[in-house]
This record gives structure tokens, C-alpha cells and sequence, in this order.
């Protein structure tokens, strides 16, 4: 009985300050954005007025949602189209090759990752530079120096590009280092049967490596779908805060600017629950359609 | 053996190899020269600014450290960063290490629903909740000054720490968790038998074997916590009192009018250099704790 009592206290007095925690800090919070939504609130009184469905309504109705949904998916589909195939390609060149010099290009792979996004924005903001710009100087070696400098971050059209360049630039070396782990417990035994039946590279690529890290590619899947929304967000932050002219206005933007600066707390709310619910919906379908059958080795 | 002979003896596969090295040594040219830029760029003068970007520095100015560090402030960011990321590490281990050792080795009441809660925290971003989080402190901070006459709760590195900290909890209480549960049980038994209570048993036998992790832990937290700036920007509003990345934002913005380039770079480097020499340093401790373990095992 003592110890039973000496047990639950411990139990207890451990749980409790993380749980505590938990709670204020990340259900609560949590909650209130769902409950949010449903009210009109402006500004720093206190007047809620419960409105029901009227800002989702208002956010479907509105031109700044749809560039705003574009502009995202966009970024979803070339960061992790890009991203995806080449640290594939390269995962697999380093972890299937002996090569000199391996675990130095590891490590420099990775940098990136231990990089804040605010000093990753600052240095591809000195590389889209139009006139001083390391880009641009390249460029005009072969464009002639007389060339009007193209304007990657100032361009409608170009600066989502430029964005995802330097999103892909971020990302690339933390999915190597995710695919080569997984690649390393592919048994060598397999490549050299295969390597003996005369199949060449390309074929042990399609038809051993990618069937047998199946399951990791896609738990990458889901991380690519909810990091490129999040790591869009600081990026347009801390690099072009959405413009020129909302061509960069990302989701969570979109919402940090309608939520704290705008000060429409229920709007912008309504915009963090649609685009909460999207990334769901967008990661489960992204699952079924990748399910296969799971093999052994 | 077979495989080896193969490799050495046919021309297309040294042609290939030489490829790789190729496309792999550019992509590390790709990821370290911006980074490798940006240290020469903080030692350039103003006006060498105005020549192609690639020329080398004239000499080693050094007065651009001096005026980041004191005229744009960045060494007292610098000091309010450490502050914030060494309490929230602090506590972080102090409230999570204790919940994932009951969490993962104890059955009681409430054990699964609380480990499901963990879980779904995972996938709960900390930028779709930081606006509730600003207007709870914000409500909060109106309390505390009808009771005491100034509010306490924005603008507190203590508070930012206690956030920052609350929202690394599902992903460390996932990993600590992880390893734990790899913990044979007899650890605990022994540990009783020789008299040992709860406590004791966690500090003095399960917390020193569980070092490398957390060392990784630390590691991992310490680059989210020290990068972070969406947080950070949001419940420091205060002018003058920030974290060194926000710091790093400021200096973005006012270069662009005030064209001190020299100053922004060396503002850079302030914030990056910690990351990368913790990251060369434990490159090597988490190798050596890895093999280390291994060798008891």
C-alpha cells in the first residue's frame, strides 16, 4: 500500500508539469482557433460577436484567398517535386558509391538545416540582388553585361520561383540525410544479386531501392505537405513579407497578416482553420493514392 | 569480389563515377559558397560593396562587428538569445525527461490518452496557434496590471522561454519516449532491490544511460530555439527588445535604406556562427557517444 501510494505521487509529480504545460500552451490555444473563427473580433476590445460560418464565407468570397491558395500550392508542388527527386537521386549516389571525401559532403549537405530562415533570407536576398547580386553576375557572363538585370524577388512572375529556389536550397539536404538512413539498412546482398543478373543501375534504382524505402518516401510525403506550408511562412516573412503585390502571400502569411497586424482575430483565425483542414485532407489523400503493399527484405 | 572486378574493369563505370563526383561536388559548391560568401562579405568595407560581388575583400574590417554589436544592438540580443535559449533548454529537459520516463515505462490510468495527446502535438505547428497565444498573454498582461499596475507577461524572456519550450515538448517526449521503451526492465529491478526508490532510480540509473539522446535532444532544441523568430517577433513587441534573428530582420530592413551593407553581414555571422560551431563540435560528440554505447552494449 505504501509503495502503491509512493508510486502514484511519482507518477504524478512527473506527468503533471509537462501535461500542465501541454495544456496552456498548445491545447487551449489550439482550441481557440477553431472557436475563434465563428466570431467577429477587431482590435484589442473585447466585443465578440458570434458571426457562425460568416468569415469562411467571407474568405471563399474573397480574390486575395484564391492568389493566396495559388501562390501556396504552387510552392507545395515544386518544392516537394524538386526537393523529393533529387535528394533521391543524390541519397542514392552517395550511400551506393564508395566515394573519398563522403561524410565531409554529409556534413556540408546538412548545413543549411542548422541555418535560421531569417539568415538563409538574407543571403538569398544579397544573391537576387538585380545589380549587385551573385545570380545576376553569373548570368551576365553569358547574357552580356549590357543586359537588363532580371529582377528576381521584384518580378510577378519569377519571385515564387526565386522563393521555392531558395526553399529547395534549404530543404534538400535534411531529406538526403532522412533517404540515406533508410537506404542503409537496404541488405547489399540484393544490389549484388541483382548486379549479377545483369541489371544495371537504373534498374536496381526503380526496382530495388525505391520499392524497399517505400515507407519512408512516404512518411517524406506528409513532412513535405506540412513543412513547405510552414517553412513558406518564414520565408515570405523574412524575404519579401508577400509582395511584389500579394505574389508571394502564402497561407500562414496571409493569416499572420490578417490575425495580428490586421487585427481581425476571427478572419484570420478562419484562414488558419481552412488551411489546417487543407493540409490534412491534402496528406491523407497523398497517403491512399501512395499505399502499396509493404515488402520485406 | 565479383562485384569489385566488375567495377575495375569496365570504362563506363569510371565514367560514371567521375560524373557523380561531378554533380556532387556541385551541389556542395552550391550549398557552402553563399554561406562562405556571406563571411566575406562581413568583412568588406561600405563601398566595396558597389564592385562585382565575387572580388575579395581589401583587408579585414573588423569595425563592422563593432557597429553590430553596439550601434545595431546585436550584442544585447545577442544576450537576451542565450538568456532565452538556455532556459528554455533547462526547463524543456527538466518537465519532459521526467513525463517521457513515465510515459514510456509505467502503466496507469490515463497512460495511452496521454501519450495519443503527445502525439497529435506533433503535428500542431506552433505558427497557427502563436496569434491565441500573443491575445491569451495580451488578456492575460490586462489582469495582471488592474492587480499589480504593469503587465509581466509580454515582452518576458522568461515567458518566451516557457513557450518555446512547451512546444518542443511532443517532439522530445516522442524521442525520449523512443528510447526508453529499449530500456530492458531488469534496470529498474536491480535498482529496487538494491533499495533504490522511484527517484533515485530515474536521476541515478535511467538519466545517465539515456545521455547520447539527450544530447541530440539538446542539440536539435537548441537550433529551433536559438533560429526561432516568428514567436519571438510576436511576444516581444517591445522596440529595442528582441532575439538575435528578429534583430537580424531589423538589420535587413534598414540596409535597404540606409545601405549598410557591411553591418548587416557581420549581423549574419553573429547569428549563425554559434549554430555552426555547435554542429562541427558535435558532429564528432554524437559519433563518438554512438560508438561509445555500442562498445557497453
Amino acid at each position: 500500500m505504501e509503495i502503491n501510494k509512493g508510486r502514484g505521487r511519482f507518477i504524478f509529480l512527473c506527468l503533471a508539469p509537462a501535461v500542465l504545460l501541454f495544456v496552456i500552451f498548445l491545447i487551449i490555444p489550439t482550441f481557440d482557433v477553431f472557436r475563434m473563427s465563428l466570431y467577429k473580433w477587431g482590435g484589442y476590445t473585447d466585443n465578440k460577436t458570434f458571426v457562425g460560418m460568416q468569415n469562411f464565407t467571407k474568405l471563399f468570397q474573397s480574390d486575395k484567398f484564391y492568389q493566396t491558395f495559388q501562390n501556396s500550392v504552387l510552392l507545395i508542388v515544386i518544392v516537394t517535386v524538386v526537393t523529393f527527386g533529387l535528394a533521391l537521386i543524390f541519397a542514392s549516389m552517395l550511400s551506393r558509391e564508395k566515394l573519398k571525401g563522403q561524410n565531409l559532403l554529409r556534413v556540408i549537405f546538412y548545413i543549411p538545416n542548422i541555418l535560421s530562415v531569417v539568415v538563409i533570407s538574407a543571403i538569398f536576398s544579397a544573391i537576387f540582388d538585380p545589380n549587385s547580386g551573385l545570380l545576376n553576375s553569373i548570368l551576365n557572363l553569358f547574357r552580356g553585361s549590357g543586359a537588363d538585370p532580371i529582377l528576381w524577388l521584384g518580378d510577378q512572375k519569377i519571385v515564387i520561383f526565386s522563393l521555392g529556389g531558395a526553399m529547395i536550397w534549404q530543404a534538400i539536404g535534411y531529406y538526403m540525410v532522412m533517404y540515406m538512413a533508410s537506404m542503409a539498412n537496404v541488405p547489399e546482398s540484393l544490389y549484388e544479386s541483382a548486379g549479377l543478373e545483369g541489371a544495371g543501375r537504373m534498374t536496381q534504382f526503380f526496382s530495388i531501392t525505391i520499392p524497399l524505402i517505400w515507407t519512408n518516401i512516404r512518411t517524406t510525403l506528409t513532412f513535405f505537405i506540412i513543412s513547405t506550408i510552414n517553412m513558406s511562412f518564414l520565408f515570405v516573412m523574412a524575404m519579401t513579407s508577400g509582395g511584389p503585390d500579394g505574389s508571394t502571400e502564402v497561407f500562414l502569411s496571409y493569416m499572420y497578416k490578417e490575425a495580428y497586424t490586421n487585427s481581425s482575430y476571427g478572419y484570420g483565425m478562419a484562414i488558419g482553420v481552412v488551411v489546417f483542414l487543407f493540409s490534412f485532407a491534402l496528406a491523407a489523400i497523398l497517403n491512399i493514392v501512395t499505399k502499396r503493399d509493404h515488402l520485406e527484405y | 569480389m565479383n562485384k569489385d572486378k566488375l567495377t575495375q574493369n569496365s570504362g563506363s563505370d569510371k565514367f560514371y563515377k567521375g560524373f557523380i563526383y561531378v554533380v556532387l561536388i556541385a551541389l556542395a559548391v552550391i550549398i557552402i559558397v553563399p554561406v562562405l560568401w556571406a563571411f566575406m562579405s562581413s568583412i568588406k568595407q561600405d563601398g566595396e560593396f558597389y564592385g562585382s560581388p565575387w572580388a575579395l575583400p581589401e583587408g579585414i574590417y573588423l569595425q563592422n562587428f563593432a557597429d553590430a554589436w553596439l550601434k545595431a544592438k546585436m550584442g544585447s540580443y545577442m544576450l537576451n538569445s542565450v538568456v532565452v535559449t538556455v532556459m528554455a533548454l533547462g526547463l524543456l529537459l527538466a518537465v519532459a525527461l521526467p513525463a517521457s520516463y513515465v510515459l514510456s515505462r509505467f502503466k496507469f490510468k490515463g497512460n495511452g490518452f496521454w501519450n495519443l495527446m503527445f502525439m497529435a502535438g506533433l503535428f500542431i505547428n506552433v505558427n497557427y496557434i502563436v496569434v491565441p497565444i500573443f491575445l491569451m498573454l495580451n488578456n492575460g498582461d490586462k489582469v495582471v496590471r488592474s492587480i499589480f499596475g504593469h503587465p509581466i507577461l509580454l515582452n518576458n524572456l522568461f515567458i518566451l522561454a516557457i513557450v518555446y519550450a512547451s512546444m518542443s515538448l511532443s517532439f522530445t517526449i516522442y524521442l525520449m519516449s523512443g528510447y526508453f521503451k529499449s530500456l530492458p526492465k531488469e534496470y529498474e529491478e536491480a535498482a529496487s532491490v538494491d533499495g533504490a526508490g522511484y527517484f533515485r532510480t530515474m536521476v541515478q540509473v535511467i538519466m545517465p544511460m539515456a545521455k547520447p539522446s539527450i544530447v541530440t535532444v539538446i542539440l536539435f532544441n537548441f537550433l529551433s530555439f536559438w533560429n526561432e523568430y516568428i514567436v519571438s517577433m510576436t511576444l516581444l513587441p517591445k522596440p529595442g527588445f528582441k532575439t538575435l534573428p528578429v534583430g537580424l530582420m531589423n538589420l535587413m530592413a534598414a540596409q535597404k535604406s540606409a545601405v549598410e551593407y557591411g553591418q548587416m553581414y557581420a549581423g549574419l555571422v553573429l547569428v549563425m556562427l554559434p549554430t555552426l560551431i555547435l554542429y562541427i563540435l558535435v558532429q564528432k560528440k554524437l559519433t563518438q557517444g554512438m560508438t561509445m554505447g555500442g562498445l557497453k552494449g
